[in-house]
């Protein structure tokens, strides 16, 4: 058994830093690299894209990615852990398998997870009683269900570890939670038990420090944002994993960013719930029980952590469509620019009443005063600009496209002093909505398939 | 005397759905007592009158010096329902930072 593996963190969501998981690879030594893609909506965007071309639906980036690292990766034997695939891993891995021919590589194991796309089993569920109601607001799928566009369940470290065990160099999975990424390849080299709850708690603790990439090294740092060194060539974290379940969260020497208690803490605390009840599919996590220490420069020990069983359930990512917005700004200046943005507000509504427009709701910020802390902001006596910004919701399109004509003409027919509409009318776009819900976990099974180029 | 939160603690926000998280960490280990004891569901409820529109949860994690905030109903809809130039709740967490907490003087923290 090794003395201890380095899994770094690569992407923190689609559309993260480019030349992260690049930087990670060649900047110093790691054993894995994980990489997560996937939002709550993601899945849905890819949904469509996979509709509309049925070899699409996974994480496009990752296909140049994987021309620039792979040589470097199979050298180093770096192993891949991402949930690019999206609603499509297997069309993922056939254009990496593209990348590797054309790179004359041979002999490279691609494991892809499935089984996790559920959206032509929703009706099957319900005959056998899997309801899928919404665990949050408690509501039943059929108020939506005519509206899914997609619906994953999040599988956990088992069938990426199945797949690390058929020697798969490269795995990519559908819908998995961000942290299975990071502790799948712990359990698969420290041989940990998938009882063994305070261990698998310290893997999870591990992905969640990781799963947000530099915003545990120095993004996004709210204790003293001025301090962080060099966020231009931020390195991204590394959690150094020992068999006793310990962790170091470090970075790559020379990079920039750093790794420190206050870092790591935010992440910690970073969309989470009840921290003594962490839910993940393979055990509890109490972070309550996490002891952190600095032990050297950009070195933050990881350890106490405490797990409990896991409840059995799976969580379900749904999403459903849910009618129409459109945003559009104004940007009004000195003398009175609030006053005017504010008549201007008053000018719109009078004329979208006029037309009977149908609207669940309208919405009106003025960024640079409010948008952000709303009530709570302290309005200074005089502004030089303000930008005036107003959004519709509806289910009837028409109404919220009729938004964007009435918006426009403000620019002549308003107050004075306006400015800042060069991106043109605002144009309706489609909401998708979310829907979690729970699956018992015999109800579904993951697919691992690995394969050789 | 009054002490503004910015001065004590650090924070990170972020969004589950319509419900806002706002993480409250104690800049130095002896300042948890004050947030503790100062930054109540009630007075978070009260600071946040007209944006959170639903319950307030604490959650304390005495072993990091942080207090865990759930703001239910509190994103206009959350996600990409929500209307709102902040529809992910990035900044409730600079928001809790200006609540002002009334302290007695010997309770006064060490900056």
């Amino acid at each position: 058994m090794k003395e201890k593996i380095r899994v770094a963190s690569g992407q923190g969501f689609w559309g993260d830093l480019p030349n992260a998981p690049v930087d990670q690879v060649n900047k110093g030594p790691i054993d894995y690299m994980m990489m997560d893609y996937l939002a709550e909506v993601t899945m849905s965007i890819m949904q469509k894209q996979k509709m509309k071309d049925p070899k699409l639906g996974y994480a496009k980036d990752l296909i140049p990615l994987m021309e620039a690292i792979l040589p470097t990766c199979l050298q180093k034997n770096i192993k891949i852990v991402t949930n690019g695939g999206g609603v499509n891993p297997e069309s993922c891995r056939e254009a990496i398998f593209d990348v590797a021919r054309k790179l004359r590589i041979k002999g490279l194991r691609i494991g892809v997870v499935q089984g996790d796309n559920i959206l032509g089993c929703l009706d099957t569920f319900k005959k056998r009683g899997i309801g899928l109601d919404n665990m949050e607001t408690g509501e039943k799928l059929d108020t939506v269900r005519n509206r899914i566009v997609s619906a994953n369940v999040y599988f956990g470290a088992r069938p990426i570890v199945t797949a690390l065990e058929q020697g798969a160099q490269i795995v990519i999975t559908g819908r998995t939670t961000d942290t299975a990424l990071t502790y799948a390849p712990m359990i698969h080299e420290f041989g940990w038990s998938w009882t063994d709850w305070d261990k698998l708690a310290s893997g999870v603790v591990a992905g969640h420090i990781l799963e947000c990439g530099g915003q545990a090294s120095g993004g996004n740092f709210s204790a003293g944002w001025q301090t962080v060194p060099d966020l231009a060539h931020i390195g991204f974290p590394i959690a150094e994993a020992h068999p006793s379940g310990e962790i170091v969260i470090t970075k790559h020497r020379g990079t920039g960013g750093m790794v420190s208690v206050q870092t790591v803490s935010e992440q910690l605390l970073y969309e989470i719930g009840d921290p003594t009840n962490y839910i993940t599919p393979e055990c509890i996590a109490d972070f309550t029980t996490i002891r952190l220490a600095q032990e050297g420069v950009d070195r933050v020990r990881v350890s106490g952590v405490m797990g409990k069983p896991n409840t059995g359930m799976y969580k379900v990512s749904m999403s459903y469509s849910d009618g129409y917005t459109a945003v559009g700004t104004l940007t009004y200046a000195w003398p009175d620019a609030l006053e005017k943005a504010k008549k201007a507000d008053e000018i719109l509504r009078t004329r979208l009443a006029d037309q009977g427009l149908n609207f669940d709701e309208i919405r009106t910020e003025f960024v640079g005063l409010n948008s952000c802390h709303g009530p709570i902001a302290q309005m200074p006596d005089v502004i030089n600009e303000v930008v005036l910004r107003i959004g519709v919701r509806g289910r009837d399109y028409e109404s919220v496209e009729r938004f964007g004509k009435e918006i426009a003409p403000l620019i002549l027919v308003g107050p004075p002093g306006v400015t800042g509409f060069a991106g043109g009318r605002p144009k309706p776009s489609e909401v998708i909505a979310y829907w979690p819900a729970l699956i018992p976990k015999d109800a579904v099974e993951p697919e691992v398939v690995v394969a050789e180029v | 005397m009054k002490l503004q939160l910015l001065q004590i603690a650090h924070a990170r926000s972020g969004d589950k759905g319509d419900t806002g998280n706002v993480g409250l960490i104690a800049r130095k280990p002896e300042f948890y007592s004050l947030i503790k004891k100062y930054v109540t569901v009630d007075a978070v409820k009260r600071h946040f009158d007209g944006i959170c529109l639903g319950a307030v949860e604490r959650f304390e994690l005495p072993n990091l010096y942080a207090l865990n905030f759930l703001l239910h109903n509190a994103l206009g809809g959350g996600g990409t329902v929500s209307l709102k130039n902040d529809a992910q709740g990035k900044t409730l967490s600079s928001a809790l930072l200006r609540m002002k907490i009334e302290i007695s003087e010997k309770e006064q923290p060490n900056v």
